[in-house]
């Protein structure tokens, strides 16, 4: 692991999770979702565990993300916090 | 003070990941909206995997297949475990990834559901109409 990348995609990871908590906008929510998935899917492959990494490609990013926007279209997007 | 620095900066993965799990944390029991609150369990999920997947790591060893004919011919060198990373974590997690997908889903189903029969995501909102009948 060559920690300078591993930090910065780790800052990366928490400045999504603080984006998708704070942003007014659900569907924007849904979209800094997904990019939190993929950093973390990045972080699980300089880990060296390839198998959860393209597990978390396709399972975290790519389905958790169509469910959200799914079901964002069924409900609202506006939310007060 | 720089002896607490080195303690601090030494272990700075974990620090991160306690912050990310805080993050979610405090997702799950201060926001209103019951889609953010879902973001937060997630959030919360994926720090606790981070930690077990990185507690499997070493430094100078290799991802977990096996090189060269080791595993055919039964001559050559033994097998160190040191020069790969430790494979049980990253197994019993990717169950944990499944599993967290799969209460995403359900849980935003119940969404979807409880806002066809309230017309609300908002906590406060909800109780209101709750308390209303």
């Amino acid at each position: 692991m060559y920690w300078p990348i591993d930090l910065i995609i780790l800052i990366f990871v928490i400045v999504c999770a603080l984006a998708a908590i704070y942003v007014k906008d659900l569907l924007g929510t849904a979209v800094l979702f997904g990019a939190y998935s993929f950093m973390m899917c990045l972080l699980w492959a300089i880990m060296g565990a390839v198998d959860v990494a393209f597990t978390e490609a396709s399972v975290g990013a790519g389905v958790s993300t169509v469910f959200f926007v799914a079901a964002v279209f069924r409900t609202s997007r506006r939310t007060k916090d | 003070m720089t002896e607490l620095f080195m303690l601090i900066a030494a272990k700075y993965n974990y620090w991160l990941y306690i912050i990310l799990m805080m993050i979610g944390l405090y997702a799950m029991i201060a926001k209103n909206n019951l889609m953010k609150k879902l973001v937060g369990m997630n959030i919360f999920q994926t720090a606790i995997i981070l930690f077990y997947v990185s507690i499997g790591f070493k430094h100078n060893a290799t991802i977990p297949i096996i090189m060269g004919d080791h595993g055919h011919g039964g001559h050559g060198a033994a097998i160190h475990a040191a020069d790969y990373i430790n494979p049980v974590p990253h197994v019993l997690m990717l169950t944990a990834i499944v599993v967290s997908v799969a209460t995403f889903g359900v849980a935003m189903a119940l969404c979807v559901r409880v806002y066809q029969r309230y017309h609300t995501l908002e906590e406060d909102e909800l109780r209101m109409r709750l308390s209303e009948k």
